[in-house]
């Protein structure tokens, strides 16, 4: 089939998870010419990666994902192995602008202008040195390369009064590393320029040559607080490549795991930033809530925060009726008791002075740099790949359970807080509808590798969109995988964010979004 | 405010009491009775994320809730190494953040201790040494002690925390 008339071909990806389509641009061309047209329908760049293929006779691909009002299509373009080079789509997608450099880091597939700064390459190995590369030849022995400081070009920002404040890569909190430089005059951010990448553990050149089981260990230890994410998402890829579809019981069971790690996220947040707000209170009674909930995680499921409970083929273990009645039991209690907290976030004078108009960021700015998840429902777009939408049939189970997506237009710290608590009640109920419908059957099927196979999966974390692609080699070892954090889109939206408001407002900002460090350091 | 005194009283004290001598919170509190007796109620912590996916993060986050209550026992995260007395650090240590965790280290005035947590940071765990990774946290800063678990439990990092006092 096509879409918006464009001239390249799609055939549907089978399978139970979310709608993909996949096609092939023949030529850079025609992969900017439909990255265009996405553009201009309201589309958004979901993901971009490269792969070197020369091992199996061809040159470089690279892999891009456009989410449309249908689903997501997922467009291959081949390029020679002499000199790999790309059309720049940060042009068309802002989005693609670090995805571009990253890509050229790892596979060294080179982009047709734009931004030329390495990303996650800062200094601990050579530039001509691509760790996606077959024939990249192993570091030197014992020694490894010398790990160099680099010198980043931030952008220089001018004038009188303007100044630089540095921050990071290890900030003043418990929270991952990275480094922030906010150009100033006085309190006022004139500009904020994000670098990133400290995180970066190698976590692609890992999968290559692992099991499909030891891939889902891997992916689950991507990005911590989304591990059922990744794992359902990975699984998604796994079982449409190997052409394996789970139970309804076991597709249950992960809806249950991924709602409930969407609420000890928003739990957390919702206390954090009460707390940025010097609202302790908010930290203590959230934290309590967040903490009862782990806790019984760790009863039913086994660990805290359900680390490898998905796994290709379903869930690691089922859990009875008693499990499911404790489950809905605690969904009643926390009902009531997030009501009432949130009564008190909302008539709290001082709270709500700090979370309104605070980092705004509007819909046409989301649409522009491909936002999913919360930033983007934030802004009142109604994107949630959980929800039915006039075009787009959510995967099972949602597709019968009629999720209500949150939104809220305000685009500022308050919305995005608004639809953190919408978010809990929602989840909530959709808890216990899962529990109280759950079908019977295997919860865990075989998923023999098929090789050569590729396939990809895209789940609603509780963030916003993650994304894994996977292509097996001709023993059904991993060949390539990658996964896609949203925090690789949400990352520039917080740039814009802290435009208007002073310095003192950047954690606020920061943590109504709570973007992944390592979910896109990889 | 009235709602938010009243809520307040309604869920009273959580934390876990310190003087109950049964159930896994026991060893703990012995050891915490000791440390008392070594510090005198005073412990700061530097946290440093060298390469973490953030699970070992949410748990120590949760030592700082109500039920763990680690201030209440005298520990407190701080946010210069200047002013720590421990550095609490998780792995593995990338090549990109190895520059920082050394400086962070020498920032620590003597005598510094340094807690490795989780399985990345005691060996590398699933992420190992690689050309982007430096593995275990003492590949990197010298480690006094280890505590393992994917992400360890709060319970588990305080006993983590507690045994390296003891031992120094």
């Amino acid at each position: 089939m096509l879409f918006h008339a464009e001239p390249i071909e799609f055939t549907a990806q089978e399978g139970v998870g979310a709608p993909v389509w996949r096609g092939r641009a023949v030529d850079g061309e025609d992969l900017s010419r439909f990255a265009v047209s996405v553009h201009r329908h309201d589309g958004r760049l979901a993901a971009l990666w490269g792969e070197d293929l020369r091992r199996q006779g061809g040159g470089y691909r690279l892999h891009c994902i456009f989410a449309l009002e249908e689903g997501h299509t997922w467009v291959c373009l081949d390029l020679p192995a002499d000199d790999p080079v790309c059309p720049d789509l940060a042009g068309i997608f802002p989005a693609a602008n670090r995805m571009q450099r990253a890509t050229r880091d790892m596979v060294g597939i080179a982009f047709a202008g734009g931004d030329q700064r390495p990303w996650l390459r800062h200094g601990a190995w050579p530039e001509d040195w691509y760790p996606l590369r077959h024939d990249t030849p192993a570091p030197p022995e014992g020694i490894g390369f010398a790990n160099l400081p680099s010198d980043y070009q931030f952008v220089q920002v001018g004038g009188e009064g303007a100044h630089e404040i540095p921050v990071g890569p290890i900030h003043a909190g418990i929270i991952e590393p990275g480094h922030f430089r906010f150009t100033v005059v006085g309190e006022r951010v004139l500009r904020l320029e994000q670098r990133l990448g400290y995180q970066h553990k190698g976590v692609e050149k890992r999968f290559i040559g692992m099991t499909l089981a030891e891939g889902s260990r891997l992916v689950g230890r991507i990005c911590g607080d989304s591990t059922c994410a990744y794992a359902w998402a990975y699984a998604v890829a796994a079982e449409t490549a190997c052409a394996v579809e789970p139970s309804g019981r076991a597709l249950g069971l992960r809806a249950l795991m991924l709602e409930r790690e969407r609420i000890a996220n928003h739990l957390g947040d919702l206390g954090a930033l009460g707390n940025d707000a010097a609202f302790a209170f908010g930290l203590t009674q959230f934290m309590r809530l967040k903490e009862d909930w782990l806790r019984l995680n760790a009863r039913i499921f086994g660990h805290r925060f359900m680390m490898d409970g998905i796994v290709p083929g379903g869930v690691a273990a089922d859990i009875d009726a008693l499990a499911l009645a404790e489950i809905g039991a605690q969904c009643n209690v926390l009902v009531a008791e997030v009501k009432a907290l949130r009564a008190i976030y909302d008539e709290h004078p001082g709270l709500q002075d700090r979370f309104l108009t605070t980092g705004i960021i509007d819909a046409d700015l989301a649409r522009e740099l491909s936002l999913s998840g919360i930033a983007a429902r934030a802004t009142g777009l109604l994107l949630d790949g959980r929800a039915w939408r006039s075009d787009y049939e959510p995967p099972v189970p949602y597709a019968g359970l009629g999720v209500r997506p949150a939104s809220d237009d305000r685009g500022d710290v308050a919305a995005r807080v608004a639809v953190r608590f919408d978010e809990v009640f929602e989840s909530l109920r959709l808890i216990r509808a899962i529990a109280g419908t759950l079908p019977s059957g295997p919860v865990r099927i075989d998923v023999p590798p098929t090789p050569g196979a590729e396939g990809l999966g895209v789940v609603e974390g509780w963030r916003g969109e993650v994304i894994v692609g996977l292509r097996l080699d001709g023993e059904g070892r991993i060949a390539r995988a990658h996964p896609h954090d949203p925090s690789w889109q949400i990352w520039p939206a917080l740039e814009h964010a802290v435009l208007k408001d002073i310095v003192p407002d950047f954690p606020l900002i920061n943590k109504s979004f709570n973007l992944s460090y390592s979910g896109a350091d990889l | 405010m009235i709602p938010l005194l009243k809520r307040i009283f309604r869920t009273g004290i959580l934390t876990e009491p310190p003087v109950e001598r049964s159930g896994e919170m026991a060893p703990i509190d012995r050891l915490h009775d000791e440390i008392i007796a070594i510090l005198g109620r005073a412990l700061t912590i530097r946290e440093v994320d060298a390469g973490s996916c953030n699970g070992c993060e949410l748990e120590i986050h949760a030592l700082n809730n109500a039920y763990y209550n680690i201030e209440g026992r005298g520990i407190k995260f701080v946010a210069s190494p200047r002013h720590a007395d421990m550095l609490l650090v998780t792995g593995p240590v990338t090549k990109n953040m190895e520059n920082a965790l050394r400086i962070a280290y020498d920032c620590t005035p003597d005598p510094k201790l340094v807690v490795a947590v989780g399985d990345c940071g005691c060996n590398g765990g699933i992420f190992g040494d690689s050309y982007a990774s430096c593995g275990a946290v003492d590949n990197v800063v010298a480690v006094d002690i280890r505590v393992p678990g994917c992400p360890p439990t709060p319970l588990a990092l305080l006993h983590g925390i507690l045994s390296a006092v003891k031992r120094a």
